[in-house]
């Protein structure tokens, strides 16, 4: 049994969780009306080389940054920047699939794996523990030690008994 | 006999998810195995059919089915605008296009991994006046195995790739020799 947690402890662990992903939103909404290019870099692939466009050194990756800096500096989104790219190259400029579509099943697939891993973890942590539950328990009158089944043990006391005569 | 369903449910979820996978490398190798075989296809002088295909015309608003050019010698060239190779050979290009195309050929430009903005300013700068159409998605070089830029394939008039596969920059002798082949004037 664990020890309950005192209502003033409660309230200050909820306080902490409300500021920090206060704080997570901010950030992300921040990140998205002022987008840096380093940031957009780690989230394009170049389409030539494949590569992270923040690795990539090919004409066209330069000629990208040349227009993130642009987009920037007229003040568009992060959101922004990227559909403009996208129109240009396609969805397969963007290093993580849209939240959207098809390509939504990229998102979800992974959390319905984790889903369905829990829950047969779970099926099976079940039934381990009512098979343990089945098996014969120590016997606290037998010193610890597991009882024997009756005929077993009377036949094991007939064996001594001959085996002493 | 619930564990026993739990089991064999579990061992066909298995199953599945293998034969998915499999399915999906042996998708992606017989891709792959399409284009290279298109390759060997040409160099063997088998003239298999080009794949087509139906892009937006750079800077008009309509798209140009490549299936419209049947009857007609096309000469299709990938391109894009930061290649410098692409460049050079763009010349050579419009100037095989102005003395051939009463003869029935056809250059057609395929501009890809490229910005709309770029292409248009090459295709002014070389005063390209032959059709180019924009591969926004790429989804063209995948079927016909371009790896860089500039590539061109030639195709005769019953839609066939004929001559060579030139994978970089064109030679006017390249040029000059695979349209007569795509023309039916030379094998």
């Amino acid at each position: 049994m664990s020890p309950r947690l005192p209502g003033w402890y409660k309230g200050l662990l909820l306080a902490g969780l409300l500021v920090a992903s206060l704080g997570l939103v901010s950030r992300a909404t921040a990140s998205e009306q002022n987008p840096t290019l380093p940031e957009l870099e780690r989230e394009l692939i170049c389409p030539t080389c494949h590569e992270s466009l923040a690795a990539s050194s090919s004409p066209i990756a330069d000629r990208m940054r040349v227009f993130i800096r642009a987009r920037i500096a007229a003040g568009d989104s992060k959101s922004e920047i990227e559909s403009k790219l996208v129109d240009q190259f396609g969805e397969s400029v963007l290093a993580a699939p849209p939240k959207s579509g098809f390509n939504l099943l990229a998102w979800v697939l992974p959390l319905v794996g984790i889903a369905i891993a829990a829950v047969v973890v779970g099926l099976l942590a079940y039934r381990w523990s009512r098979t343990r539950r089945d098996e014969p328990q120590p016997d606290a009158s037998a010193n610890g030690r597991l009882r024997l089944d009756p005929e077993l043990e009377r036949r094991v006391d007939e064996e001594l008994a001959r085996y002493d005569a | 006999m619930a564990g026993r369903r739990l089991k064999i449910f579990l061992q066909a979820a298995a199953v599945s998810v293998v034969a998915l996978l499999l399915a999906l490398l042996g998708w992606q190798v017989f891709r792959n195995d399409k284009s290279a075989g298109l390759n060997d296809a040409v160099a063997a002088n088998k003239k298999p059919p080009a794949p087509l295909f139906t892009l937006p015309e750079l800077g008009a608003d309509k798209e140009l089915p490549l299936s419209s050019l049947r009857g007609k010698a096309v000469v299709l060239n990938f391109w894009a605008s930061w290649c410098g190779p692409c460049k050079d050979e763009a010349p050579m290009l419009e100037a095989a296009w102005n003395r051939y195309r009463n003869k029935g050929v056809v250059v057609l430009g395929v501009d890809a991994q490229d910005f709309d903005v770029d292409a248009q300013r090459f295709v002014d700068r070389a005063g390209i006046t032959y059709p180019v159409v924009r591969d926004k998605h790429g989804s063209t070089l995948g079927h016909y195995g371009v790896t860089g830029f500039p590539e061109t394939w030639f195709i005769d008039r019953q839609g066939r790739l004929v001559g060579e596969h030139v994978a970089g920059p064109l030679s006017q002798d390249d040029l000059d020799r695979n349209i007569r082949i795509a023309l039916g004037e030379a094998a």
